[in-house]
């Protein structure tokens, strides 16, 4: 077990590094002079040379590159032209608001798949199947940038029960995390249904219902437990994409994370904290991606021995 | 429709965009850009079916002309991305050896890098206008096809047919196209169409950022931006686009469901 995990720790490497080179080649290989649109048509070219310098720009890439890696190694993202303080620390102060949504759109999401994809998945074909079902192809059809306005509306606008914008209590997070959560809890209702009805054929629930367990318990008693897997290996995946759907439910709610401090960078035209944001997201990404794996072969023992 | 449901409903809905986006912009004589303040966010209306947004525009006219828009981005990404990975997954898989392990590298690690966020961070740097959004968007899906497309030769390539077409000379370009893809037509298509609903909506959203089509070119994506601070007064600033996004993903969703199951059926 210690070996697998070790192996797939040493795998987070070579993708790390893969992850940083093409955010590095987005930035500084894509056509187009950053400092000539961060500081306009007017500048002069005196101003032009002091600004490259400053960011060193004017040296070699792979110079640039080396330097880059290295900041890297350090935790240095380097300085923020537009708000003058470290984007490290811009960042730390930001990522904990994004954690918080993304963690309580997964919460929102749990609670309301199982239902659904039980009511679903007990009984295919029957009139609760099609309306859960049917929920769940709204939902992810949906996106969370017409859900958003539409619950503000209806919730915040029209009946007063929620705040409309803005962090602070559990109140401000309602909204946005339902906004976040229910395209989420569609995908996994449906990957449960499928899952419970392709368990409800194996040889151990027939032998549970010989033994004169009621279809339902011995579906809920024997069978979940696998159902649920595919699940799990779902939702882990979906984590990632969470995230990075995260910056527009963050503008849509004037959230105060990554997301709208991402598109405030853009907005400026700053460049460092842009790479920041971005590196900090696609990091993020890879160690999500990383845990998946790691969850997947605890929950089921047969990769481990298979990738062994 | 009893056989297949979500195909009969989805290519209906799909259908119905299509003509609303080809004929719409003829059909309803409003100008989407032309300004009148005296209809300033006016509700819904005879005279103005969706009402007029925050400078007079018609409402019906911009979303029109925003479907129109919509639909052409995201069926002009959705065929470079096929083209673009097709050519890269079927030659790799072709080559083999370390050209294939190599291309499968490189397509690793930009799926190693969240996919919209790869939109963003290209739109940002290229900066406004709508073949860089374009690029911006077929970045973020050619990966996907690459791999099915590899996939699928991988499989294909050891087959008699395939062997026989290259003893008798056909060169590598050759047997993609006229030998390999038209096997691959099924699970491509099913791909492309789910693709097509999740470009509307990524185009939306970058529109929505202020990293895609910029006002005063009607977006469903700058429209909602834009109908936010009006949200109390005039809901269906939000709504109008809203709802025309929405519908547009469910119809590709039920048609690519249709779709994948009619191949899964034939396959």
């Amino acid at each position: 077990m210690t070996g697998y995990f070790v192996r797939r720790l040493a795998a987070l490497i070579p993708v790390a590094l893969g992850v940083a080179t093409l955010t590095f080649a987005l930035i500084h290989l894509v056509p187009g002079d950053p400092v000539t649109v961060m500081l306009g048509d007017t500048a002069g070219p005196a101003d032009v040379a002091g600004l490259r310098q400053q960011l060193g720009l004017d040296r070699p890439l792979v110079v640039q590159y080396a330097e880059f890696l290295r900041g890297l190694t350090r935790g240095d993202l380097g300085e923020s032209i537009s708000m003058k303080e470290p984007v490290a620390r811009l960042i730390v102060e930001r990522f904990p608001a994004t954690l918080e949504l993304a963690g309580a759109a997964m919460l929102v999401a749990i609670a309301l798949a199982i239902p659904l994809g039980l009511i679903a998945g007990a009984n295919p074909g029957g009139g609760a199947d099609m309306g859960a079902m049917g929920f769940a192809i709204l939902g992810i059809s949906v996106p969370h940038l017409c859900l958003g306005p539409l619950v503000m509306i209806v919730f915040s606008l029209k009946l007063g029960w929620l705040p409309l914008t803005g962090r602070g209590g559990l109140a401000h997070l309602v909204l946005p995390a339902v906004t976040m959560g229910t395209a989420l809890a569609a995908i996994l209702a449906r990957m449960l249904r499928k899952s419970l009805i392709l368990v409800r054929e194996a040889d151990y629930i027939r032998t549970a219902r010989s033994k004169g367990l009621s279809a339902f318990a011995a579906l809920m008693r024997h069978g979940l437990r696998n159902a649920l897997t595919p699940v799990i290996t779902l939702l882990a995946l979906e984590t990632g994409a969470l995230l990075t759907g995260a910056i527009v439910t963050e503008m849509i709610f004037s959230w105060p994370g990554m997301g709208r401090l991402l598109i405030a960078a853009i907005s400026a035209r700053d460049y460092p904290l842009v790479e920041g944001c971005v590196l900090t997201f696609a990091f993020t990404y890879v160690v999500v991606n990383m845990a998946t794996d790691l969850v997947y072969a605890i929950v089921d023992p047969r990769i481990r021995l298979l990738r062994a | 429709m009893r056989r297949n449901p979500s195909l009969a409903v989805g290519s209906s809905i799909v259908a119905m965009l299509a003509i609303a986006a080809a004929l719409g912009p003829i059909l309803v004589h409003a100008d989407p850009l032309a300004i009148d303040l005296k209809e300033t966010l006016a509700p819904p209306s005879p005279g103005h079916w969706l009402g007029c947004d925050a400078l007079g525009r018609d409402m019906l006219a911009r979303v029109l002309w925003g479907g129109r828009l919509s639909l052409a981005v995201s069926t002009a990404v959705v065929m470079l991305s096929l083209v673009a990975g097709s050519v890269v997954g079927g030659a790799a898989a072709l080559a083999g050896g370390r050209v294939d392990a190599l291309v499968m590298r490189l397509i690793d690690v930009v799926l190693a890098f969240p996919g919209f966020l790869l939109a963003i961070a290209l739109a940002a740097i290229l900066g406004p206008g709508l073949v860089d959004l374009v690029v911006a968007l077929t970045a973020m899906g050619w990966t996907g096809y690459a791999r099915l497309v590899r996939g699928e030769v991988l499989s294909l390539r050891e087959h008699e047919y395939v062997e026989a077409a290259r003893a008798l000379g056909a060169s590598p370009g050759r047997l993609l196209l006229r030998h390999l893809m038209p096997g691959l037509a099924g699970p491509v298509a099913v791909q492309a169409t789910f693709g097509v609903g999740g470009i509307i909506v990524a185009e939306a959203a970058l529109s929505f950022l202020g990293l895609g089509v910029l006002p005063p070119a009607p977006s469903w994506g700058n429209m909602l931006d834009s109908g936010r601070a009006f949200m109390l007064v005039a809901p269906h600033l939000t709504t109008a686009p809203g709802v025309a996004i929405g519908a547009s993903v469910l119809g590709f969703n039920l048609l690519g469901d249709g779709l994948a199951r009619a191949v899964g059926r034939r396959g």
